[in-house]
Parts: structure tokens; sequence; C-alpha cells
């Protein structure tokens, strides 16, 4: 299959794309590494504070290797990355490594759940809309749809997770305000990060509806007659999703970076609080770790999901550049 | 007022549109609210300042009271007049942001076109990876870099701001570079920079404002995010996320205290929108919201008296058939006609003319809000008003085989489904019977076919597998709307072939529409000319060449050049244009175009009369025919 890896027009897309990820995990890497070269005056002694002796800003310059000249600190910093290895926290002294190891399952536990909420509601929610006013129909629930959909979209996440907590944690004790506990303690921080992207998910779907339903094949399934389960599932679902993922696929990197937010109101012992107080205490290596993280896991999924997309539409790896 | 002197934005026009739109309830709403938050903004800490700063250890951490509004904070000043004073940080840092990446935006969106080659597409191809990035991760990264406080963090959200405005910049000057008066301008020696400052920015100055807007709510809401998170505006300065931030631990104790910032945040963030959606209305970016008319009820338009003899074993009867739409508008004016069964009956007539919708309307498959009305209308004995069910008695090939098949099923599954639906077939018989009926339409590896995708299918061979699903039931007529239109010449010759095939074989009518009037010769036995929604001429296609009395059609067939045609003649046209749909509805359509026409013509519609055997015209001048009696012209100046 030699020949067919230069042919197939998926071959060359996945190539590019595999092509695409490499050079942005390298800005990534890079940009992390420059990161505590960038930051005016002594970062070293910003951290330790001004109180420390200059005895012990040498130290941690040392163990950090920033007296060593910028190339082989690169080299170092490149070799270490491959093994694993991060450096250590200026504050705790722990591997950064270990830290994020230990932080990370909290998030993944609020983020993957999101995730898998956010699809399951915006879109049903989006293509009952669209099928309800399509053409005009409806009107007013047409205007009610966009406009309680515009306006969730308009409050960023984290507002909507106080007034979450103010309205079921303190009104209406049901759910616990704060950190995380048995299953009730994950209802809210999942609620925060589910409810405005499922509501902009749901617009974009709506709109990619009303596209395929309008397309001259949905037209030949129309002549087919067939029942409306098999009308929109079988033939509009797969059309619409391809190109509603591809919008949304942005909302997916976001919510990853909504978790930094969500989990600062709940307390949440994930990430994003950790990265939240390493750059507040100027813990540089630990900063460095987690959006090293971050950066990775957001080029990730835009690979997979493009990947994904590729598969399942073969049209749009000769649509995509 | 500030203006352009730009020549090429019509800024006068801009402001002209804006100010319309500020007249509207929209652009209402929105002044008023930055006319409100710019009050608040600027009076706010001259009137409140004091009261905010106020420290009462008298009334630490109290709930909404009188003299407190949303109560106090843990050193017992008024959260409502620090929420207010808090509004002019808030903007001020907003916009001092948004300066920050709407200039760093424009300046790395314009740089591809002012610097060369190599390095415009090193700038492009950095800004594709930073967009790639999610926002608050890059805010994060800049916040470590520029420093917690609020200068720090306005350098880092406005920086964090300049990928996405300069990918849109640089979409934009992509397109405008590529145009003919950039391409003259360069031609005659204009500078880079000077095209930059007079071509370039003034052709991107409505879109960067309007993404300005919308990255200004962004910003707005950024920034708040990056207070509250304890990393932007440090006490003592506060604003919006800060205050947040500082409340959000006293939630039991004072839920409104600690939403109140937030809601701040919130319709402040809503006031942009709205900006943002008076500029895109302004400069027509924005699609209305209302695309068409609601439809109104199925309105009661009295059908014409049924006809008194009706064809006996006539497969498709259709009196009066009419197609609506809710503006009035008429696309199909009273179409009666009868199909024979295994009959090839040709449509014929020019874009517009109704012949589309007939078609559709005969399969129940008129587009919404589209209203088809008979006074008969039956298919193979039943009635299709009362009982649409079609099943797979009617087959449809449509016009454009690219986008007929659906993209995301394997062709196979396409066909195998109507078997499956209709027919009551498990799934691998129907599998097999798709693979069989693709094999009829000599499709060739029907089976290995049938598991592709209509991508991998070229045009004919789409065409042939859309036959093929019509012919998967027992089809009695098959409607072929335009089959050939899209096809090459030589492929166009194999479909036709084809339906002529599947007619002989299953017994089945054909219905072909066409402005192609050779296709329909070919193919078809008897032919209706449709012009504005009527039929004007039923005639046998030997008749067609020579033989037809309706002026429209002999302009027809004339406009068809032949192998005898002198190749140095012009063309033979019909001169004028076809009335639309909507146009006033008196005397006879064609008579605006018609060599022969007379006042009668304009003032008294022409019936559709038989005349001879089995034919029938509209006209009050047919040429050569011999008309009964009743309806032969009798006026003066037709005797002249």
């Amino acid at each position: 299959m030699t020949t067919a890896l230069t042919r197939n027009p998926w071959a060359g897309f996945a190539l590019r794309r595999c092509w695409r990820l490499l050079v942005s995990l390298a800005v990534l890497v890079t940009a992390s590494f420059a990161m505590i070269h960038l930051i005016p005056g002594d970062p070293v002694r910003a951290a330790l504070g001004t109180t420390a002796s200059p005895a012990l800003v040498a130290a941690e310059k040392h163990s950090l290797g920033l007296d060593q000249p910028l190339l082989s600190q690169y080299v170092t910093f490149l070799g270490n990355l491959f093994r694993g290895r991060l450096g250590e926290s200026i504050s705790t002294q722990l591997p950064v490594s270990q830290i994020i190891s230990s932080r990370l399952p909290a998030t993944l536990e609020i983020a993957v759940p999101a995730f898998v909420l956010i699809l399951l509601t915006a879109i049903p929610l989006g293509m009952s809309a669209a099928v309800l006013t399509k053409d005009g129909r409806r009107r007013r629930g047409e205007l009610a749809f966009t406009t309680a959909t515009g306006l969730l979209g308009a409050v960023p996440e984290y507002l909507l997770a106080v007034g979450l907590v103010a309205a079921f944690a303190v009104a209406l004790p049901i759910f616990p305000a704060a950190s995380q506990g048995g299953p009730s303690s994950y209802v809210l921080p999942v609620l925060s990060l589910t409810v405005i992207p499922a509501a902009v998910l749901s617009r974009i779907v709506r709109v990619e509806t009303l596209r395929v339903l309008g397309e001259d094949y949905m037209r030949t399934a129309r002549a087919k007659r067939l029942p409306a389960r098999l009308h929109y599932l079988r033939h509009a679902l797969p059309n619409l999703l391809t190109s509603s993922l591809t919008l949304g696929g942005m909302l997916f990197t976001s919510l990853l970076a909504g978790t930094v937010l969500i989990e600062n109101v709940f307390a949440w012992p994930g990430l994003g609080a950790t990265i939240v107080t390493a750059i507040t205490q100027k813990d540089y290596p630990l900063v460095q770790g987690i959006v090293l993280v971050y950066g990775s896991a957001s080029l990730l999924i835009t690979f997979a999901v493009d990947m994904a997309l590729g598969l399942a539409d073969p049209q749009s790896t000769i649509r995509g550049s | 007022m500030p203006h352009l002197p730009s020549p090429s934005v019509p800024s006068s026009s801009l402001l002209h549109r804006l100010r319309r739109t500020l007249r509207t309830p929209l652009g209402v709403t929105a002044l008023t609210a930055c006319i409100v938050l710019a009050v608040v903004a600027v009076l706010g800490p001259m009137l409140f300042g004091a009261e905010a700063d106020r420290v009462d250890t008298n009334a630490i951490d109290q709930g909404s009271s009188m003299a407190h509004l949303l109560g106090t904070d843990d050193l017992g000043r008024d959260i409502a007049a620090r929420v207010v004073v808090a509004t002019r940080l808030s903007l001020e840092l907003t916009l001092q942001a948004t300066v920050i990446g709407v200039v760093g935006g424009l300046l790395l969106g314009v740089a591809p076109t002012v610097l060369g080659r190599r390095l415009g597409r090193l700038v492009t191809a950095t800004v594709g990876v930073l967009v790639a990035f999610p926002g608050l991760l890059f805010v994060l990264f800049l916040a470590t870099v520029f420093g917690v406080g609020s200068t720090g963090a306005m350098f880092a959200i406005g920086v964090a701001t300049v990928p996405s405005m300069a990918r849109l910049v640089q979409n934009m000057t992509a397109s405008i570079a590529g145009s003919d008066y950039v391409a003259a301008a360069r031609i005659l020696g204009v500078g880079r920079f000077r095209l930059v400052s007079r071509h370039l920015l003034p052709n991107i100055a409505e879109p960067s404002a309007l993404f300005a807007t919308q990255a200004a709510a962004g910003i707005l809401l950024s920034f708040s995010g990056l207070s509250f998170l304890g990393l932007g505006v440090q006490a003592p300065q506060y604003d919006w996320g800060r205050l947040l931030n500082e409340q959000l631990n006293g939630i039991y104790v004072n839920p409104v205290a600690a939403l109140a910032p937030g809601v701040a945040v919130v319709l402040t963030g809503l006031t942009f929108g709205l900006v943002g959606e008076v500029f895109a209305k302004a400069s027509g970016r924005r699609a209305p919201l209302s695309r068409q008319q609601p439809p109104s009820e199925q309105s009661a338009m009295a059908p014409a008296p049924l006809p008194d003899e009706s064809a006996e074993g006539a497969l498709v009867q259709v009196h009066d058939l009419r197609v609506g739409f809710p503006d009035g508008r008429e696309a199909v004016r009273g179409v009666s006609l009868t199909i024979g069964h295994g009959e090839a009956l040709g449509l014929v007539g020019e874009s517009g003319s109704g012949k589309s919708l007939t078609a559709l309307a005969l399969a129940d498959l008129v587009p919404h809000p589209g209203r088809v009305q008979a006074a008969e209308i039956t298919f193979d004995g039943h009635d299709l008003r009362s009982d649409p069910h079609l099943g797979t008695t009617l087959a449809m090939v449509f016009q454009d085989p690219m986008a007929s098949l659906n993209p995301a099923l394997r062709v196979g599954r396409q066909l195998s489904e109507v078997a499956e639906v209709h027919l009551g077939s498990t799934r691998a018989q129907a599998r097999a019977r798709a693979v069989d009926r693709l094999s009829a339409v000599r499709i060739p590896s029907a089976a290995r076919r049938a598991r592709q995708r209509p991508h991998e299918y070229s045009g004919g061979m789409r065409q042939r597998a859309v036959i093929a699903m019509g012919l998967m039931g027992e089809p009695k007529l098959v409607i072929a709307d335009e089959p050939t239109t899209a096809l090459d010449v030589t492929v166009q010759q194999q479909v036709l072939d084809l339906l002529a095939e599947v007619r002989t074989e299953t017994g089945a009518a054909l219905l072909l529409i066409s402005h192609d009037l050779a296709v329909v010769a070919q193919v078809c036995e008897r032919v209706l000319v449709m012009y504005a929604g009527r039929i004007v001429e039923d005639l046998p296609v030997a008749e067609l060449v020579g033989g037809a009395a309706h002026p429209y059609t002999r302009a027809l067939v004339g406009a068809i050049p032949t192998m005898t045609t002198d190749p140095n003649t012009e063309l033979a046209t019909i001169p004028g244009r076809p009335p639309e749909p909507g146009d006033a509805d008196q005397g006879c359509s064609f008579a605006p175009r018609c060599a022969l026409a007379t006042d009668r013509c304009r003032s008294t519609r022409p019936e559709l009369v038989g005349f001879d055997t089995g034919r029938r015209v509209a006209c009050w001048h047919p040429v050569g025919a011999v008309l009964p009696l009743d309806v032969r012209p009798v006026d003066a100046e037709a005797a002249s």
C-alpha cells in the first residue's frame, strides 16, 4: 500500500495534520521554555522574595539550570521533557510531574463528563429546534430559542457557576457548594462546564441542521418517504455532525480552559486551581509544566477531532487544507 | 463626528446606515445602554467613591438593608457603591486591552502584505499556530510573563486577542490584495505603505470595527475572570472580577453581594454585544432573522369545477393544479394533465415556467411554504390529496446527481433502505436487491460499488444509482427532472438510453422534464409545453417540428440550431423575457413576446382547448390549427 499512501487523499490529509500537530507542539514546548526567560527582571529573586539571601537565589538558579548558556539549557530542557521530567516546584520542592499526576485526575473527572453531556444535550436540542422551526415555522419558538441560547452564550462559565452555587447550594441546599466529595459534589461543577458550551453548540447545530435539511439529498430522502426517525437520524445527522463538530471543535479546547475558572469557584483540587496558585506564587517550573499539559491536551483534542472527522466524512479531507 | 476622508469607502453611507439602524428598537436599546454605562462610569466614582471606600467596623458582612442595598463586605464597605464605582476601572481596562488587541492584530494582519513573501508567510504561519491554543491558556501564559496585576493582565489579555484579530485581518487583506483595483495600484507603482493606508485599511475598517466590539465583550469577560482568579486587579484597586473574588467566600451570608458584580459583567457584556449587532446590521453583515414571511394557513382558494370527462384508465389524472406561495406568488397556475400507463410524456419550458414544481406537486414534495391545490389529483386510482402515500410506485430522478445522493452514506445503504422500509425486506435481502439493481443500471462490480460513498462515483454513475434507487420497488411512474442537464454530453446519452430501457422493462410511465427539446423528442411520445405556470400546448412529439400550433412552441423549436442551420446567421432567440410569477396576470402570458399578439391576447386569456385528436393549445391565433367553432378567433383584427 505504498502507492496508496501518496495517492490516497486521506493519507495526505493525515500527514498534513500530523505535521501541523508537530509544529504546534514544537512552538508550545519552546514557548514554555522561553517563558521564564521572557519575565522582566530576575524571576528567581521575584519567586523567592526580596528577603531571600543571594546565596539561596544563586542555589535555586543553579538547580533550575539558569546559570547555563541558553542553548544548553534548551537542550537539557528537551532531554528532560522526553524522559518525563519537568523539574521541581519552587514552593513545595516536589517534582512537577508528581504534582500534575496527582491533580490531573480531578480535572478530567469533571471535564470528561461535561464533554459527553455537552454532546448529548446540544445535538438533540439543536436538531429538534431546527426541525420545529424549519422553513420559518414557529417564529416565536425560534425567537425564544435563539434569545435563550444567545443570552446564555453571553454569560461567562464562572459566573454561571457562582449563580448555580447561589441557587442550588445556598438558597436551596441540595448540592455542596465546594470541594470534591461524593457524587453530589460533581453535579454543580459539571453543570457549570456544560450549560454554556451546550447552548452555544446547540445554536451551531440548529443552523447546520437547517442547512442540511435544505440540501438536495434530503429531498431525495423525502422522495423515499422514510419514517421521520430514519429521515433525521440516518440521513441528516451524519452530515450535520461533521460540519457542527468542525465549527464546535474550538468549544472542546475552551472547555479545558474553562476548568481553570470552575475549579477556582468550587475549590476543586485539579490542575486549574494549581496553575492559579502557581502563578500567584511565581512558581515558574510548575506553571511551565501545567501550561505544557493544557497546551498539548488542547492540540491533541483538535487533532483528534480533525482526524475523526476525516474518517467520518472523507470529503472533508479534500476540502480541508 | 469623526469621519474617514477615504476615496474607497463610502463612509457617509455607513454613517447614514448607522443612523438608520440606531432608530430601530435594537439601536435605541444599544444607545441607551451605552449612555447609561458611560454615565455610571464617569459619575459613579465621583458620587459614590467616598461611600465605597468608607470602612465601617460596626457594619461588617451585613446583608441587604435600607442603608446598604446589597449589604456590606468584610470591612463594612457598601457593596452596591463598590459595584457602581468599579464600572470605571472595569471599562478602562477592557478598552485599553481592546486597543492593544486591535492595533496589534491590524499590524500583524497587514504585515504579510507589507513584508516580503518569506517573512509574510512566517507571520501567517505563526498566527495560524497561535489561534489553535485556547484563549485563556494564552492569557495565563502571558500573565505569568507580564506579572500579576492590572497592567500585566491588561497586556496579557490584549496580546492574547492579537492572533484572532490578525487572522481576520489577514483573511480580509488577502482577498482585497487580490482584487483588481489593488493590482492596478501596484502596476501604477503605488508603494507598499501607501497601498496599505489608502487601499487596504479603509476597506477593512468596517469589519474590523465589528470585530473590535465583539472582542471587547470577550475581553470584558476575560478580564473579570482573571481578576476573579486573583491574577488581575489587585487590592486596594477593584474591578467587578475582583469584587466577585472578594464576595465569593461570603456567598452563604450574602448571596446577592456575590452575584451583583457578576450581573454587572453580564449586562455590560450584553451592551457590547448589542453595539456589535448595531454595527453588523448597519454594515449589512448579519443575515436577517426573518428570511420569509410567516406562512399563512391553507387558504381556501376555490378549486375549479371538476371536468365532466376524466380519461378512463389513466395513471395520473390532474385537474387545475396550483402551487402558490404565502406572499401571493403563484408558480403553477391551473395545470391539467393526464399520463397514461406506460406513457412517456415530456414537459418542456424555460426555467421558471413551473415545470419542476408541477412534478414536485405530483410527488408531494413541494417545499414548505409552497401550497399545493388541485381540483383533482389522482395517482393509479387513489386520491393523493387525502392519501399522499406513494410508497415505491413513484420514482424520482433529480437534476444534479452530485447533490442528490447523501454524501455521508454508502450508496448501497441508500438503496437498500427503500426495500427495508416499503417492502419489508430483511437487511440481507435488501442489500442483495440493492446490488442487483445497481448491476441492472450497469454499474460495474456492483457489490463493491455498493459499499462506496457517492463521492467515489462519477456524475453519470450517480445518476444511474439514483435511477436504481427508483427501481428498488416497482415504479409505475418515473419522474425525471432535468436528469441529464448536469451531465457530460457523452454521459447524457447513456442516461437517456437507460431511462428508455427502464420503461420497456418495467412498463412504467415516464414524465421527463427538460428545457432541452432534443432530449424530449428522443425519449417521449407526447409533449406538454409550459409557459408562465400554465400549459400552453399539448402535442405529439412527431408534430413538434413543423406542426406546433402555439407561437411559443414554434419559437422554442426555432431556437434550436440544427446541422443545416447556416453557421453564419445569428442564433434565433425569443425576444423579451418570461413574466415573473408575481407579475400581473391578464391576457395571454406570452403576448408581450409574441409577434402575432393582438389586443384580445393582451386582455383575455385563452384557455387550453382541444382540437384534432389528442391535441390541445391555449392561443387565440394558433398556427395552422383548425379549432372548434366556439373558440375560433372571430375578432375583426384577426380576420384582416
